[in-house]
């Protein structure tokens, strides 16, 4: 077995399941809002607003953005093992793709819950 | 007179500092030979070839390597085949250390099949006469313990050219699974263990070059699918 | 010498086919130091290429099988010339083998109790000839030869087998005494040259069918162990001993495996009729392999041959169904459509008769002890000299080798070697080690190629010498013809003595092994022409137009080739089976 402690499950076989679950959700949401836009062709601020004041949609946009956030993870990461090759400098990166998630993870839940 | 121009890698590590690609004329006498009869044919030209070659009938897997751009046998890959406009170009196995010419080296190749433990295990004394098998589940074997271990499928791999030391490739992982399905074979929980982290099974992207290689037309993709399949019943 | 480095071993075996990695597997379980030289990957060896099976009475396909009735067909099959105490040895501890072939995971074709796949083959009966066509040849598909071999890497893998992978072995080395101590060997990879110390050294190098213009041997088939027996003076026997296979596939040579025939397939002629009803009256086309071959040869003679130039026959397969021949011989369809560009579903094969067993070699006892003789003509071991497998003579297939005793050969002697080498090492051996100027003598020949700087080239001579051999020494021999033929081998001697190797380089130097295996390929092609010039009767495999009856009179021996005087002695062929009563030589019909 070959070891790692920077993957996101600790398993390949978790990091496999989490990129499947996340992309259908990932899918779903992205079937929602292309519907949505196309159901409403002259879309206003008040109707789009309307639609994120609601706690469902709220609760959806933020597994959304959790699923965002781990498939990026998992799918960056894996590219950074494939092509970074020097440990230090495939470390920095993957710090900084983590720190640029959580960041973005953050400021996402901001956006949805802030004022 | 029909001539094949034939362009081959040469390296020699004792006289090049670099490899590069060398001309050859080779009078085919208009016969659709294989490209391994080329390959004599040259060598008579420049007895320095270097190349692999043992049973040239296809089952011995030695001459594994890239003719015109595909990984494949050189002993039952016939000119027509492959030759474009006159053509053919043969490069060593891709993504392996050159040792010289179209000879490579296959370490790593080998320590990832010995890494699945390709053997039978079991521990539950044997019986007098054989362990018995019903024709089904000695099917489940077909497909898999026919490879000949030539490499083409894990020298075409883009997952195995970036990880060939983590990523079992689809030669192995071939292997791995038919010990899994060996209704013989006990050892299942622990082959699974050793294959559940994120390189060694899970690094394949089901890119399928390997099926489109395959000399013996095996389908390594499918037993990887496979393989996960068990992972993760085993583990949910 | 004294730059030259040494590796140090318990035993070495030369060769990591089935019979060389059956030998390890039994020593490496046993914890003695032990490795396997392989001038090849050991999966690449030739016995990946056999294809039929494994004959043995295991009793799956007839409960009532019986080892007697396969030792029976061994016997006769090898027109009396087989050793009988071998032959016994061979089938009774054969069921042993192969269930341990099976335990290690070997993927055996089944029946549907379970029990492991047989198939009839060429030369098997019931009831010692009485009972009719036996099935007692077991298989995986078609590809018996490459389960078993990878399933014997496997299990050396388990056991921590220890590999020298592309290495070559040169020469063997002898101390002052003449027992063999070690050998000479190259890392082909890097080219260095090593000298090799042992107490037991292996020859499991198989045959040597290369010496043919036309065989289904692998290219690596060049007799590398029968090449340094007889440069070390030691002899061979029954080396005018060579089966032609029935079905080579016309043109390449590539075997068609007789598991064809044994599966319902027959032989037609250019008339479509099946001819071999003619020859064999009851066995047909599964009589042995040396009356099958001589028979399609005479059709042909006789101007009933296939094709153009009415020079080969029809193999016909399409009556069996195309899920037959899915399940039982998917191997052949490929190789068919690859190599005669023919469909087996469809069309038939056109197929003849190809050197494909040499069943001459370094004659053993039953534990693969090598065997010379004193001056009065009485066997003597060579001490630490082993011959396993095709290299070997034990002799358990006479004058002629039954399809599926060859895989039975390798991994029953192989492991009795192995059994044997074991016992010998604890009881202790010592020989005197090889002085400098020994091993300098079996540096000779690699120093020779390293410094000739003219001369012809290797492609060419070994062109000539399988010429030579394909038109004076195949499957009907005449005497004119074989003394020409022994004339211009001495004269193709004296030209490979003065050859030349272009390429001196080290790395991966393929040109300098190859220039190795023509000096063994001489040495074979050589013993074979004396000793196929000098058996004036027609045994198996062996026929002569000017001699064609058996003469058990006179040759109901073994024929011995010393190398030294070029010289064709006899050996006594052992009638003393153990716990059986002997078979005596009976006119052989199938």
């Amino acid at each position: 077995m070959v070891t790692n402690i920077t993957n996101f499950g600790r398993s390949g076989l978790s990091d496999w399941l989490v990129q499947r679950v996340s992309a259908v959700i990932l899918a779903l949401y992205t079937l929602f809002i292309v519907g949505y836009l196309l159901l409403h062709p002259g879309l206003d601020y008040a109707t789009w607003s309307g639609l994120f004041d609601q706690t469902w949609m709220r609760i959806f946009s933020l597994l959304a953005f959790v699923s965002l956030s781990a498939h990026a993870w998992v799918g960056l990461w894996t590219v950074t093992t494939d092509y970074l090759k020097p440990t230090g400098i495939r470390l920095a990166v993957q710090t900084v793709i983590i720190l640029a998630i959580f960041v973005f993870l953050v400021w996402g839940i901001q956006v949805l819950w802030g004022a | 007179m029909s001539t094949l121009q034939v362009s081959l890698y040469r390296y020699n590590p004792e006289t090049d500092s670099a490899p590069y690609m060398e001309e050859f004329q080779v009078d085919t006498q208009g016969r659709d030979l294989m490209v391994l009869d080329v390959l004599h044919l040259v060598k008579e030209q420049d007895n320095g070839l270097a190349y692999r070659r043992s049973c040239r009938e296809g089952v011995c897997g030695s001459d594994g390597m890239n003719m015109n751009g595909k990984n494949g046998l050189a002993c039952i890959t016939p000119l027509s085949d492959v030759v474009k406009k006159g053509k053919l170009t043969l490069r060593p196995l891709p993504g392996l250390p050159v040792i010289r010419d179209l000879v490579v080296d296959m370490s790593l190749f080998y320590q990832q099949y010995e890494r699945i433990q390709p053997y039978l295990q079991n521990d539950t004394p044997a019986p007098a006469i054989e362990r018995l098998q019903s024709p089904e589940d000695r099917d489940k074997l077909d497909g898999l313990y026919e490879c000949i271990l030539c490499a083409c499928c894990s020298t075409s791999c883009p997952s195995f050219w970036w990880n060939p030391d983590k990523f079992v490739g689809p030669a192995g992982l071939l292997q791995a699974y038919r010990f899994l399905a060996d209704s013989r074979d006990e050892a299942t929980r622990e082959r699974l263990e050793e294959l559940q982290d994120p390189f060694s099974v899970f690094r394949c992207r089901g890119i399928m070059n390997c099926v489109a290689v395959c000399p013996k037309g095996l389908n390594p993709t499918r037993a990887i699918g496979k393989i996960r399949e068990m992972l993760l019943a085993d583990a949910t | 010498m004294s730059n030259m480095r040494s590796l140090t071993f318990d035993a070495i075996i030369i060769g990591g086919g089935g019979s060389g990695l059956r030998a390890a597997l039994e020593l490496a379980k046993s914890g003695k130091k032990t490795a396997v030289l392989s001038k090849v990957f050991p999966t690449r060896s030739h016995t990946v290429s056999a294809q039929g099976g494994i004959t043995c009475a295991i009793a799956s396909a007839d409960p009532n099988d019986d080892w007697r009735w396969h030792m029976y067909d061994t016997v006769k099959g090898g027109d009396y010339i087989a050793d009988q105490d071998a032959a016994e040895y061979m089938c009774s501890e054969g069921p042993k083998a192969v269930f341990e072939l099976e335990h290690m995971g070997l993927p055996f074709s089944r029946f549907d109790n379970g029990r492991i796949y047989q198939r009839p083959f060429g030369g098997q009966s019931k009831n010692f000839g009485e009972g009719g066509q036996a099935a007692r040849t077991c298989a995986a598909a078609d590809r018996t030869g490459h389960a078993l071999l990878h399933t014997l890497y496997q299990n050396n893998l388990k056991n921590n087998t220890t590999f020298l992978n592309e290495w070559y072995a040169v020469d063997l080395v002898k101390n002052a005494n003449g027992d063999v101590v070690g050998c000479i060997a190259m890392d082909i990879e890097s080219g260095e040259v090593v000298h090799i110390k042992s107490k037991a050294t292996v020859l499991a190098t198989g045959g040597s069918g290369r010496i043919y213009a036309s065989t289904t041997n692998a290219l690596i088939n060049t007799g590398d162990g029968i090449g340094m027996a007889l440069r070390a003076g030691f002899p061979m026997q029954d080396m005018e001993m060579w089966q032609f296979h029935p079905t080579g596939i016309y043109g390449a040579g590539t075997l068609v495996t007789e598991g064809c025939r044994g599966e319902g397939g027959y032989l037609v002629n250019k008339d479509g009729e099946r001819f071999m009803e003619r020859y064999a009256p009851n066995a047909k086309d599964l009589a042995g392999r040396d009356v099958v071959a001589r028979s399609m040869v005479m059709e042909i003679l006789e101007g009933r041959g296939c094709g153009e130039n009415g020079d080969h026959v029809y193999l016909k397969l399409d009556h069996l169904g195309e899920e037959v021949l899915g399940k039982r011989l998917p191997g052949i369809v490929e190789l068919s459509k690859t190599f005669a560009h023919v469909d087996p579903a469809k069309e038939p094969i056109p197929v003849v008769p190809t050197c494909h067993y040499m069943m001459g070699g370094v004659p053993t006892n039953v534990h693969g002890q090598a065997i010379m003789q004193d001056g009065d003509g009485n066997d003597q071991i060579v001490n630490g000299l082993y011959a396993v497998g095709e290299a070997a003579c034990v002799s358990v297939h006479g004058a002629n080798r039954l399809g599926g005793n060859s895989l039975l050969d390798l991994v029953v002697f192989g492991r009795a070697a192995g059994m044997f080498i074991e016992s010998a090492l604890n009881e202790g051996v010592e020989y005197l080690a090889a002085s400098d100027s020994d091993v300098e003598s079996a540096m000779k020949r690699i120093n020779r190629w390293n410094e000739s700087e003219d001369g012809e080239t290797v492609p060419e001579l070994k062109r000539a010498l399988q010429d030579i051999m394909q038109n004076a020494f195949g499957v009907f021999r005449q005497e004119e013809n074989m003394q020409k033929g022994v004339q211009q081998l001495a004269e193709l001697r004296e030209r490979i003595n003065n050859a030349y190797l272009p390429d001196k380089s080290n790395t991966f130097n393929t040109a300098r092994v190859e220039a190795l295996e023509l000096d063994n390929l001489m040495e074979v092609a050589e013993a074979t022409a004396i000793a196929a010039l000098e058996r004036k009767e027609s045994r198996g495999a062996h026929s002569r137009y000017d001699y064609p009856d058996r003469d058990d009179v006179n040759w109901l021996k073994h024929s011995m080739y010393f190398p030294a005087e070029k010289r064709l002695g006899q050996r006594d062929v052992n009638f003393a089976p153990k716990t059986v009563d002997m078979f005596e030589p009976k006119v052989r019909t199938y």
